[in-house]
């Protein structure tokens, strides 16, 4: 995981520098090339770049993600602390919200298949999956903000502006980011979910099952899920990481003060302590995740354990 | 839940046909109706596409038969517009024509989304031939460099990328095909692999002739399926991260009418008038989805076990 | 032998897929009594399998049993609701399955899987059950039972998961076990010891006994009286030691002849059965068997024979029988594999070619 993360920085790093234009460019007014130099000087910019990139990995050792260059006197680390409470709560009830959801509109479509249930979940997580999700946030929008404002001349409508309280989970204002958040991974767990149950269906364990004489529960519950559902649980490493990546846009669309929000402003701002420090915390979030996705792996998979 | 007893593993009992596999694959594929569909979507949005760009800019083909009208010019006297025959799907804020627009932008997406392939087929594909054909330490680190990329999230890495050059068109292009290759380069390294363990290529290999030759012969009849599969499904992806970036301001930047800038001027104005992000919207929703019919339809029809 | 356990009368079973109608089970009936073993023997795809599989009323999509009676103790299995049905499967009747590899959960303990099919009943209460798996998995001797009840089937060998699976499927002392293929999917020598386990259990315990297989050896040394079926239907049954000796039906003597016997001299070949398997969905007219049979008459390719006494208890499907097909057909079919009339066309040629025909 180490060396993984030291590319990442290192990659990123050597992006920023790379590129034309600095930090400084500012749309309309330039600064002028003194306050530019100035300014190098105070951020260390000035310095040969691997004096920079050793000084910033020294930092980040030392959890010092320096300041960022966009909003001076704010420390990188500083500004994500404000912003995580919002990214989390709109994450995890994302997260809590589609995995069960997904599970469970796969599980029944496998066990009704090619009937009317199949084929509409089928058609809709097609949909879903097919559709970028900022379109349907606009949609969302449209229809249950504007739409519904016009149709109850005002009374009735979603706000679509920002997320009040960081950690309240039953927030109006959260219906239609996570609905725009969580489409597609729903649909796409869906689709696995259905796959690898219709899969398991086909084994000769389960027809075992039934000549034992159980119940059709156990039958779907012991034997069929316990193994279809394995491929689903490998599947919620990606899934997270494109939750982290979903919340840039939604919430740049919604206006939530998240941390996705603030790094794609960073990128447009070129703010390169912001972007590396960001991303840092992205590349480790989501490496700690798929370490425990594979963890959960050993212990619902028998087969892969090696000690005996 | 269907009953107790009607839940039991399906047994396949159709012989699979042994005709020619593309021949076979086109008439499969042609019994797939959202497949066909998908086709002929694209391939009309192809053709607009084109007739956009030529004879010379602006409107192209269409605007010479007055089908359209000017993408790039401004009528402040006429914003907003409701259909007419001089602007079959109205304005925009700046009075311009928004079909012209429209399909100018068709002509971006699928340009980046298509002219890309090659770029992720070039470099994946080398990069999975080098690793697969030498195997030892050269395979293991590009392996292990896969597996970095592949530990970020994509849309994560793109930003970063167009981070770095700047929102332009090309940086879009380059930054896509620098991070989405590594599902081809996998591909491509497990077909050199299993041709490698083939028997004629180890005789080769023993007798001391180079088994390159030998390998490439197999190699490309062998992956043809999966690779385009995978570029097929590749393209609506390229799109999404296209139109998102440009959405997200960085991106195409304006006046170039990408469907994502559209989206993102519409939503500035979206509660003066949603038709400026509906019609972009239902545009990319219907590409993507038409590509991804496609993809579907090829993997099924390509597939050479046959299951139903 | 005593009272009749499970009576199958004309039994119909039929797949409705896209290319027609299979029809797997075409009218056969069987009967096994209390403590009795009958082996049903037949090539690949001739429908033993599913016969099995509709007793138990557990036929896969897209097949369904279309008419016929299954009747257990008097009681008919193909009318019984949802809930007479579970208490029946694993019950009264239970079955094992060829490959005991695929057919044990992968993820769940062996002790557990057996433990469930008795829990699933009732019959014993959850601290009995897993006292009593322990004492199954001894009975058909597993090593080290005790530790070995907390394994998973992928840490047990090919042998002792078929063990296992004859376990489960006694469990619940049913009156009838059947068995599909027990012994194919494993190595040889293993086939013997569980050969001989099945032996010991059938005397100790007195579960009657329904052996799929085609492999008559097996059949030869477990089994009492045996079925073969051809298509989708029965077309000999008798008790073992007459069919292995005076095999009535074609498709009967040709099986035993493609199985090598030690009590044979080794002047006779092996021969084996020309011909593909039918299509069920268009099988021949006349008798089933009759593109493949070496003593066909004309009569056999229009109309099907019923199913007639030949001798006592045994019955076969045959216009012509093997006590009367020609002997010169017999030495042929014996010595190659061409069929009569390739022989007659053989010696036709030979006398019009001027050279003395015998």
């Amino acid at each position: 995981m180490i060396p993984v993360l030291f590319f990442v920085i290192l990659i990123t790093f050597v992006l920023m520098h790379l590129a034309p234009g600095g930090p400084w460019d500012r749309e309309g007014k330039q600064l002028t090339p003194q306050v530019i130099n100035n300014l190098n000087i105070k951020y260390g910019l000035d310095k040969p770049l691997p004096q920079q990139f050793l000084t910033y990995i020294w930092g980040v050792v030392r959890f010092d993600f320096g300041d960022s260059l966009r909003s001076p006197g704010q420390h990188v680390s500083q500004r994500v602390l404000e912003s995580w409470p919002y990214t989390f709560t709109l994450g995890a009830v994302t997260f809590l919200l589609l995995v069960p959801l997904g599970i469970g509109l796969g599980v029944v479509a496998a066990l009704r298949q090619n009937s009317v249930a199949d084929y509409a979940a089928l058609g809709l997580a097609t949909a879903a999956a097919s559709t970028p999700n900022f379109v349907i946030g606009i949609f969302l929008i449209i229809f249950l903000a504007l739409g519904m404002n016009r149709l109850t001349g005002g009374t009735f409508y979603l706000p679509t502006g920002g997320m009040p309280q960081p950690f309240n989970p039953f927030q109006v204002e959260l219906i239609m980011p996570v609905i725009t958040l969580g489409a597609l991974p729903t649909a796409y767990i869906a689709r696995l979910t259905r796959s690898s149950t219709l899969d398991t269906l086909r084994q000769d364990f389960v027809r075992t099952a039934w000549a034992k004489g159980l119940k059709a529960r156990l039958v779907v519950m012991r034997h069929v899920l316990k193994n279809s559902l394995i491929p689903v649980v490998t599947a919620l490493g990606p899934t997270f990481a494109f939750l982290v990546t979903g919340s840039f846009i939604v919430e740049t669309l919604f206006s939530i003060p998240g941390i996705g929000r603030s790094f794609v402003a960073s990128i447009s701002g070129r703010d390169y302590t912001m972007i590396l420090g960001t991303t840092i915390l992205f590349a480790v979030l989501i490496a700690v995740v798929n370490l425990i996705v594979d963890v959960l792996y050993v212990f619902i998979d028998p087969r892969v354990r090696l000690s005996d | 839940m269907a009953t107790a007893i009607g839940i039991v593993q399906q047994v396949d009992w159709d012989v699979p046909e042994q005709t020619g596999l593309w021949s076979d694959a086109w008439v499969r594929f042609r019994r797939n109706p959202l497949a066909v569909a998908g086709l002929a979507v694209i391939v009309v949005m192809i053709v607009l596409a084109i007739g956009a760009r030529l004879p010379t800019n602006p409107g192209g083909l269409w605007h010479v038969l007055h089908l359209t009208g000017d993408p790039v010019q401004q009528e402040v006297t006429n914003t907003y517009a409701l259909p007419s025959l001089q602007h079959p799907l109205g304005t925009d804020v700046l009075g311009r024509d928004q079909l012209s627009r429209i399909l100018y932008g068709a002509s971006i997406s699928l340009t980046i989304g298509i002219v890309v392939q090659f770029l992720i087929l070039i470099i994946g594909g080398v990069i999975g031939m080098v690793a697969g054909y030498f195997g030892g330490w050269i395979d293991n680190l590009l392996m292990r460099f896969t597996d970095i990329m592949y530990a970020f999230p994509d849309l994560l890495l793109v930003l970063v990328f167009v981070a770095a050059f700047g929102p332009s068109f090309w940086s879009i292009f380059i930054a896509l095909g620098l991070v989405y290759w590594v599902g081809l380069a996998r591909l491509v390294r497990g077909q050199v692999l299993s041709i490698k363990e083939k028997e004629y290529v180890e005789a080769a290999i023993m007798t001391g002739t180079s088994p390159f030759k030998l390998i490439v012969k197999h190699l490309v009849p062998n992956s043809l399926g999966p690779v385009i599969v995978t570029l097929t499904f590749g393209i609506p992806a390229a799109i999404f991260t296209e139109a998102a970036l440009s959405f997200l301001g960085i991106g195409i930047r304006p006046p170039e009418p990408s469907w994502g800038v559209m989206i993102e001027d519409g939503y500035a104005g979206i509660f003066a008038d949603p038709r400026q992000v509906i019609f972009p919207g239902i545009a990319v929703a219907l590409t993507m989805l038409s590509f991804t019919f496609v993809g579907d339809g090829l993997r099924d029809a390509l597939d050479p076990r046959m299951r139903r | 032998m005593g009272q009749i356990l499970l009576q199958v009368e004309d039994l119909h079973t039929q797949f409705f897929t896209s290319r027609g109608v299979v029809r797997a089970v075409d009218g056969v009936s069987l009967h096994i009594d209390a403590g009795e073993t009958l082996g049903v023997v037949g090539e690949s795809g001739c429908g033993k399998t599913i016969t099995a599989l509709s007793v138990l009323r557990l036929v896969p999509e897209p097949g369904r049993i279309t008419s016929g009676k299954i009747l257990f103790r008097g009681r008919d299995v193909t009318k019984m609701d949802d809930d007479e049905i579970r208490d029946f499967r694993g019950n009264d009747v239970a079955m094992i399955f060829q490959d005991p590899m695929t057919s044990l959960n992968p993820v769940t303990k062996i002790g557990f899987q057996i433990e469930e099919a008795m829990t699933a009943h009732k019959r014993f209460s959850a601290g009995l059950a897993k006292g009593r798996v322990v004492e199954l998995l001894k009975r058909v001797r597993v090593p080290a039972a005790e530790t070995r009840v907390k394994d998973y089937p992928h840490q047990f060998s090919g042998g002792m998961r078929q063990r296992a699976m004859i376990a489960m499927g006694l469990a619940n002392e049913p009156a009838l076990l059947i068995a599909d293929e027990p012994t194919t999917a494993l190595d040889v020598t293993v086939q013997a010891q569980i050969i001989q386990l099945m032996k010991q259990l059938n005397r100790e315990l007195g579960t009657a006994m329904m052996l799929i297989t085609h492999n008559m050896a097996l059949v030869a040394s477990l089994c009492q009286r045996v079925v073969v079926m051809y298509a989708g239907r029965v077309v000999e049954e008798g008790p073992v030691e007459q069919i292995f000796d005076s095999p009535q039906h074609p498709y009967t003597w040709s099986l035993l002849r493609s199985v090598p016997r030690v009590d044979e001299a080794r002047k006779d070949r092996l021969v084996s059965i020309r011909g593909l398997p039918p299509d069920l969905v268009n099988s021949p007219a006349g008798c089933k068997f009759h593109p493949r049979c070496p003593f066909v008459v004309d009569r056999c390719k229009v109309e099907e024979p019923p199913l007639a006494e030949v001798a006592p208890d045994q019955v076969a499907r045959c216009w012509v029988l093997m006590r009367n097909a020609r002997q010169e057909d017999v030495d042929a079919a014996k010595t190659s594999a061409l069929s009569v009339e390739a022989a007659q066309t053989l010696k036709a040629q030979a006398k019009v070619g001027g050279v003395a025909g015998s």
